[in-house]
């Protein structure tokens, strides 16, 4: 952990200027942001861990707890509410067993739900792990869980 | 060397001198909460505002952070400048309820709350001036403390919320705070004081047998100056 670490931060030369690119290397190698490695990263760049807490509770792109292997992010943008994405929401919720911003027990799945995707003529949309799927349904939405292997995702409204 | 009028007043100053630090220099007197001789001002909690014009623009400007220039003319207390420190009293009212400290500001400005506002539920006395988190990493040079989060769930804190390694139990934070936010616990007996949720042994005077500061900063300040800590053990008064 610690090699890796001291790794990324060689790969910037040590610049502290660099945190934010520095804590998305480290976050990428270890799927979410652990205490320890947060220590690390603060001791070898002498910058005090309340700055780097500050920094990493600041950007919702950083997670202190550990994320899914599959990243579900659904639009709640105005363009895919209105094409029920609510619906979808709590259909998603039910499958999984948890809330927004959650992951699963088993650490499969973490479902968020965002402000706007930008792709609003495909909406509702759902991003699995940086891949988009346009005009979405629940009965779709139960598909691609099922297809992730989420057990107990019956899709009965066979198409 | 520059020449302004604040409150009808002919006033000489130094170029580049806040306005804030000047109508202090003579005794004009400027509400403020995130003001501090030993900090750099950064204009957080907007009570100082004043007008000042120059030329033919009148502006509400921040006076802690606004520089005096060459015929200026600043007003303190006009109507426009006391509506919108009215204003900034009431939406600090709101969110921080409980402090005291504000209470009494109100009550002083004649403010009260504004029934639109509503008041802030979940105990919070911060305005989020950022004070104590800039004197515990300048000033005492530990930072063991910041923001964390962001928006309506900002807050300050320790790192992970957890007992900080770090702090030094100085008490600098709860010292500088101008809404009474940050708590520090003292026993009775003064033998030990709790901040941050970590409680600190004091030191026993050597002199006077006073409970007088925590262990680690005698520690701290042992380290950083090269004194030894056996000359530190003996309390201000009794050196």
């Amino acid at each position: 952990m610690e090699e890796k670490v001291k790794e990324i931060i060689q790969q910037y030369s040590g610049d502290k200027s660099y945190l934010v690119p520095i804590l998305q290397d480290v976050q990428r190698e270890f799927n979410y942001l652990p205490k320890d490695v947060l220590c690390a990263v603060s001791a070898h760049l002498s910058v005090p861990i309340s700055r780097v807490y500050e920094v990493v509770t600041f950007y919702k792109a950083f997670s202190l707890k550990p994320k899914g292997r599959y990243q579900l992010s659904l639009c709640m943008g105005t363009a895919c509410h209105v094409r029920g994405a609510e619906l979808i929401a709590r259909n998603m919720e039910d499958i999984l067993g948890i809330k927004e911003g959650d992951t699963t027990a088993d650490l499969e799945f973490s479902y968020e739900t965002v402000g706007c995707l930008g792709a609003c003529a495909l909406g509702p949309v759902l991003v699995v792990n940086g891949e988009y799927h346009g005009h979405m349904n629940i009965a779709k939405s139960t598909k691609i869980l099922k297809k992730l292997g989420k057990k107990g995702a019956t899709d009965d409204e066979q198409d | 060397m520059v020449n302004l009028t604040i409150d009808n007043r002919k006033i000489e100053a130094e170029a580049g001198q806040f306005i804030l630090d000047v109508a202090r220099e003579n005794g004009i007197v400027i509400p403020t909460l995130c003001s501090h001789e030993s900090i750099e001002p950064t204009g957080s909690c907007r009570l100082c505002v004043v007008e000042a014009r120059q030329g033919k623009k009148t502006r509400i400007v921040t006076s802690c952070l606004y520089p005096v220039a060459k015929g200026m003319i600043v007003d303190t207390r006009s109507e426009r400048v006391m509506n919108v420190r009215r204003l900034v009293l009431q939406l600090l009212l709101a969110r921080c309820p409980g402090s005291e400290q504000l209470k009494e500001m109100a009550a002083e400005m004649g403010v009260e709350a504004e029934p639109r506002f509503v008041p802030d539920t979940d105990n919070v006395k911060c305005i989020l001036c950022r004070m104590c988190v800039r004197t515990c990493e300048k000033v005492v040079g530990v930072s063991a403390i910041g923001f964390s989060y962001r928006g309506p769930e900002k807050n300050v804190c320790t790192p992970f919320k957890e007992e900080s390694e770090t702090c030094i139990g100085c008490g600098a934070c709860a010292y500088i705070c101008p809404t009474g936010h940050i708590e520090m616990e003292t026993t009775e007996t003064g033998d030990t004081r709790t901040i941050w949720g970590r409680t600190f042994k004091m030191k026993i005077c050597k002199v006077c047998g006073r409970y007088f500061a925590p262990e680690d900063q005698l520690v701290y300040i042992s380290q950083k100056t090269g004194v030894p800590i056996e000359d530190l053990a003996v309390c201000i008064s009794c050196r």
